[in-house]
């Protein structure tokens, strides 16, 4: 199947505008290491947030520990505004299973209690299997079952996607 | 064939046992998880959900309270269930064998077995008795091993240090008779410490014990030159048999850590002690209470290398 994959910075862009009309004073972005963090990074710059920006990495809540053990790299999880009674915006990169999203929930939910939680993500591929769902989306896109999407930075910072045959 | 029975055909920890024939790799990845702990104590809810479910059991037939305590603490920041055997009261004093209780404990679904003992290679009995999923780490075994207190150490020099190949490191003390020394000994050469000393009277010092690649020093001014990291052990009053040294009071004299002594010591070296403390035997209160100690921290980082060595085997 060939896919032509969209611009990534444009996505971020549209993502931007999609969530500019429905945020308050309150409202924190947490970002889902690695590629949901650099989304909401630029995010951040471009809405302009007034509360700092919430990093999560999900390693320790994933459901497939007992099959494939530890990362040995976890990146260290950082919110650094008090959880409880927040409106939050999720960000990722790809939503496919839903299993990140599931795994990052419940690791919030260790910080506080939110007062809401949205998620927002560059792209939806479809193939979920869990009851997870994007308020904001940047494209959808069908991708075959040994096909993945990555995220990537270069050294300026500009973010690309890339198509992988798994 | 021989082969490390801690480690699993593809070379990932199955057990901990000891420091002895792991890898650089596999050292620095426990300290490079354990550093991913850290975070858990600063939060809400100091748990994480890797280990829910799982049943560890403390099986410590020596006593303890540190080590005991932060594997207890560990497990539980891991979500896992901990139950502590009770030497005393345990079958043990009805005559039952180690293997025998250990059968005994594995048919009431344990995970994983913590286990310290007075006899030298009792975690290694263990560890090949086990069944396939089950998993053994080693808390003490009489003279021969503590590995996760050198793990701890090897973190604590990282944080204050960073560096482990420009460094000179003294490990002073009842060498001898210690497990820990020993571990640290394995640690500090396979992360590639250029030169580690150890301080002791000769009568504290086991047979060719430069064949693991130490400095040997009887004299603790001229062995603390310049070093960067102190590690003072205790006396093992309890391991002594026979009159190895003449007293206590003899014993602090020529190498109880005292300010006098550490001023020989680089200003920014580091002071370690793995605990319990002999306060006024190997160590003045002035130092252990000092600047330069690192002693608590030791036991804060603790439980995060445990919760490190937890993880890396039950998601083996």
């Amino acid at each position: 199947m060939i896919v032509k994959l969209p611009d990534a910075e444009q996505l971020v862009s549209a993502l931007a505008a999609q969530i500019k009309p429905r945020f308050d004073s309150s409202t924190a972005l947490i970002g889902i290491h690695t590629g949901g963090a650099w989304i909401a990074q630029k995010l951040q710059q471009q809405l302009g947030l007034n509360t700092p920006l919430g990093l999560l990495d999900i390693s320790f809540y994933r459901d497939d520990f007992a099959r494939i053990g530890l990362h040995p790299q976890v990146k260290p999880s950082d919110i650094p505004f008090d959880v409880e009674g927040r409106r939050i915006i999720l960000v990722d990169d790809v939503l496919y299973t839903g299993r990140t999203v599931r795994a990052a929930m419940n690791e919030l939910f260790d910080y506080g209690r939110p007062a809401s939680i949205e998620l927002a993500v560059l792209i939806d591929r479809g193939g979920r299997e869990l009851p997870v769902f994007a308020r904001y989306t940047g494209t959808t896109i069908e991708l075959a079952e040994n096909q993945n999407i990555e995220l990537k930075k270069d050294k300026e910072g500009r973010l690309s996607l890339h198509l992988n045959q798994v | 064939m021989h082969s490390n029975p801690q480690l699993d055909k593809k070379g990932e920890l199955q057990h901990l046992l000891t420091i002895e024939g792991l890898p650089a790799t596999l050292l620095t990845q426990i300290l490079d998880t354990a550093q991913s702990f850290i975070g858990v104590t600063k939060r809400e809810v100091k748990k994480l959900p890797l280990l829910r479910g799982k049943a560890i059991f403390n099986l410590f037939f020596e006593p303890s309270t540190r080590t005991r305590t932060t594997f207890e603490i560990a497990a539980k920041r891991l979500s896992a269930d901990v139950i502590n055997l009770n030497v005393g009261t345990s079958s043990q004093s009805k005559g039952e064998t180690l293997l025998d209780t250990i059968d005994n404990l594995q048919a009431m679904h344990a995970d994983m077995f913590i286990v310290r003992h007075a006899q030298s290679g009792a975690a290694h009995l263990i560890a090949q008795h086990v069944a396939p999923k089950v998993h053994v780490i080693n808390a003490g075994d009489g003279r021969h091993a503590h590995p996760t207190q050198a793990l701890l150490d090897m973190f604590t020099i990282r944080h204050y240090k960073r560096d482990f190949n420009n460094l000179r490191v003294a490990i002073v003390g009842d060498i001898l008779h210690s497990r820990v020394a020993r571990s640290q000994i394995h640690a500090l050469t396979t992360l590639g410490v250029p030169e580690v000393r150890v301080i002791a009277p000769k009568t504290l010092l086991p047979a060719g014990v430069e064949t693991l690649g130490v400095h040997v020093y009887h004299d603790m001014q001229r062995g603390l030159k310049d070093v960067d990291v102190v590690m003072m052990l205790r006396l093992q009053s309890e391991r002594m048999q026979g009159p190895l040294l003449p007293s206590a009071q003899e014993f602090f004299k020529y190498y109880g850590l005292t300010a006098e002594k550490l001023a020989a010591a680089k200003r920014d070296a580091i002071v370690m002690h793995p605990g319990p403390m002999n306060r006024g035997v190997e160590i003045d209160s002035s130092v252990a209470d000092g600047p330069r100690s690192v002693i608590l921290p030791q036991v804060t980082f603790g439980i995060a290398v445990r919760m490190a060595v937890m993880s890396m085997l039950a998601g083996h």
